[in-house]
């Protein structure tokens, strides 16, 4: 027992590490938060460190096989960690702008990340339910948080029942499976799975709502309807987290349920994820192009590139997993520095979330319009930036499985894409300012964000080291 | 036999009583025939001879669950008649999608999947076999780590619930009692002296 719990050490360090906060934050009742936000940073670096310290190079199971530890499962616990802790970083500055500051986000925030790393490293139906619970319950209320915005409790209230929605599918589908072949953790599944001679159509009826509930969560069409609304509503350093980790725990939970779990059914759910992956990839581009609020806009072009990272899945090789995971470890990036952005374009009582507060950012500040015209570029898949290796790498998997009108449908819809991309471009470039004020943020904010803008222009020259370790997680 | 009859009696009791949750017109009768159908639905966990989840069924759910319910319906004053809204224009609608569902599951799950013959029957055990006992080892051996993370999924439903009804301390000014018992008499009264004016 005893060498199990050495796999579980972040974990378990990271949620004792989050009581402890939580104590602090009950205990000391000063307004300031500077103490709890630096402590959270913290637990995430400590955390981050024992990560890498104790990465596997191996797979093994502990917890009676409720638990995994794999190379895949530490790389994607790393980037989530790394990634938060960028995000508490952009938040930081926000809410004390903003007056919304308190401790509850950031204990909160941890418990998520507490939550997406249970996600990815699980084994079992009922270990992925319980993290999947954990994360979107912590998220539920932060959206929320706000309590005086109408917008954000609208938008907290629909996340709340869509999602309560997405976790019944999800456990009705899981209850099916394990009524059907008996077993719960995910190798003795696959074991059922692989002995199965011919259609056995429960096991199917089973996996249709565990598709429907993976869907759910990661936004494709049509089971999309929360993702503008909850980008839009809620305060922009929560859209600004639940868009960039929370889809790498998502991407975690599809590969888990549906490679670890259920590679036998690979037929059955390859249909199901191209009719995803072609949806979402259409709605998410054509209706993102009619949108002026920014992070709406967003939020469409999430739907969109989920439908990418579907792409990735759906070939249906360790070469195509190890493509999506590239995919969305970089895309959470880019989708980080755009909110990034409207987080430092917005100022005290003012949010900078039209399309028209980018207007003539070029004049206002030639650096951060720069930095914008990187991540838009990287969007819309743009050499050499690191959005295009990213949709490069699925499109040449599909193409290698043979599903050739598939990865045309995708080229086609990236170029519908790069308008809406591009259009931002042209607003911050060749397009008069309609207020002149001068950009206000910290230093660090500053050197933060154009890190993040910089690392895609690096990514993007350098593909091959990050691409190599996304490959070893799945050799 | 006198087993399969007691089974009939209490799932035909289950499934009237849910029927009458969603039918009823006063939300307290609801709830109440939400608690009937809580106690059916134990009486059938027995019958499994799970007498465990059956007293935790009606202890955890009809003793404290419902009892909160029953006061947040009778606290809040729904208006029944405004949430009815609309139920006989979209009636039509609502059956043929239900019709749908049910004939299009039934032809799934009501196939041979679900055969009594496929399915193994229940274990018979002695009379001194304890549920509870075995439930309490696969939870704390087996089952330790989902046990953990539910127990921090409560956690967090604490934290949330907490922090977004708990209001900042009120700012309007209240009377302080503990500081106006301490008040001396110079902290309020101040003498001056004056000279005494002639009229």
């Amino acid at each position: 027992m005893t060498s199990e719990l050495t796999f579980l050490i972040p974990e378990i360090v990271l949620f004792v590490l989050t009581c402890i906060i939580l104590l602090v934050d009950t205990i000391g009742s000063s307004e300031d938060k500077s103490f709890i936000y630096w402590l959270s940073q913290s637990t995430l670096i400590v955390t981050v460190v024992l990560l890498v310290f104790l990465c596997p190079d191996s797979t093994t199971h502990a917890m009676s096989m409720n638990f995994v530890s794999d190379p895949m499962g530490a790389i994607l616990k790393i980037f989530i960690c790394a990634y938060t802790s960028v995000v508490f970083f952009y938040s930081y500055d926000y809410l004390k702008e903003h007056e919304l500051i308190r401790g509850e986000y950031f204990v909160l925030g941890l418990f998520a990340v507490l939550g997406m790393m249970v996600m990815v490293s699980a084994y079992s139906l009922l270990t992925i339910y319980l993290g999947l619970e954990l994360l979107s319950l912590s998220l539920y209320a932060m959206v929320a948080m706000n309590r005086d915005s109408q917008s954000a409790t609208e938008a907290a209230m629909k996340y709340f029942v869509l999602g309560a929605l997405a976790s019944g599918m999800l456990l009705y589908g899981i209850s099916m499976l394990y009524g059907v072949s008996g077993a719960i953790d995910l190798a003795s599944l696959s074991a059922y799975i692989s002995q199965q001679t011919g259609n056995n159509i429960l096991l199917i009826f089973g996996l249709v709502f565990v598709v429907v509930g993976i869907a759910f969560k990661l936004g494709a069409v049509p089971f999309h309807m929360w993702v503008p609304d909850v980008y839009q509503g809620a305060p922009t350093s929560v859209t600004l987290f639940i868009g960039s980790a929370p889809k790498i725990a998502a991407f975690g939970m599809a590969i888990r349920l549906l490679v670890d779990g259920m590679e036998g059914l690979v037929d059955s759910w390859q249909g199901m994820l191209i009719i995803l992956a072609v949806l979402s990839m259409a709605a998410g581009n054509i209706i993102a192009i009619s949108q002026t609020n920014i992070k709406r806009m967003l939020a469409y072009s999430t739907i969109a590139h989920i439908g990418f990272l579907l792409l990735g899945i759906i070939s249906g090789s360790q070469s195509g997993y190890a493509g999506s995971m590239f995919y969305v470890l970089t895309y959470a990036l880019m989708s980080m520095g755009a909110f990034g952005m409207v987080i430092l374009l917005g100022r005290k009582g003012y949010e900078a979330d039209t399309l028209d507060d980018f207007k003539g950012l070029a004049v206002r500040s030639p650096w951060f319009a720069f930095i914008m015209l990187i991540l838009m570029f990287s969007m819309a898949g743009v050499p050499p930036l690191v959005g295009f290796w990213g949709k490069w790498f699925v499109i040449k998997e599909i193409i290698a499985m043979g599903h050739i009108s598939l990865a045309a449908i995708a080229v086609l819809f990236s170029v519908i894409g790069a308008y809406y991309y591009l259009r931002i471009v042209k607003l911050m470039y060749f397009d008069k300012a309609d207020q002149m004020t001068a950009i206000k943020a910290g230093q660090g904010m500053r050197f933060v964000l154009s890190i993040n803008g910089l690392a895609l222009l690096a990514l993007g020259f350098m593909p091959g080291m990050l691409m190599a370790l996304c490959l070893g997680a799945f050799a | 036999m006198i087993e399969q009859i007691v089974f009939y009696c209490f799932a035909a009791m289950l499934i009237f009583s849910a029927g009458m949750v969603v039918s009823m017109r006063n939300p307290v009768v609801s709830v109440l025939f939400l608690v009937l159908s809580f106690f059916s639905c134990a009486a059938i966990w027995l019958l499994l001879q799970a007498e465990f989840l059956a007293i935790v069924l009606i202890l955890v759910y009809v003793g404290a669950v419902m009892v909160l319910f029953l006061f947040v319906v009778m606290m809040l004053d729904i208006n029944m008649t405004v949430l009815r809204e609309g139920f006989v224009k979209f009636l039509p609608v609502g059956i043929g999608v239900a019709v749908l569902m049910l004939i299009s599951m039934g032809l799934i799950v009501g196939s041979s999947q679900f055969d009594i013959a496929a399915v193994a029957s229940v274990a018979q055990h002695d009379p001194g076999y304890s549920n509870t006992k075995e439930l309490g080892l696969a939870l704390y051996t087996n089952y330790l780590y989902p046990f953990e993370i539910a127990g921090i999924i409560l956690l967090v439903a604490i934290i949330a619930a907490i922090s977004l009804t708990m209001r900042k301390p009120r700012t309007h000014k209240t009377p302080k009692p503990e500081k106006q018992v301490s008040v001396k008499r110079k902290d309020r009264v101040r003498l001056v002296k004056m000279k005494a004016e002639k009229e």
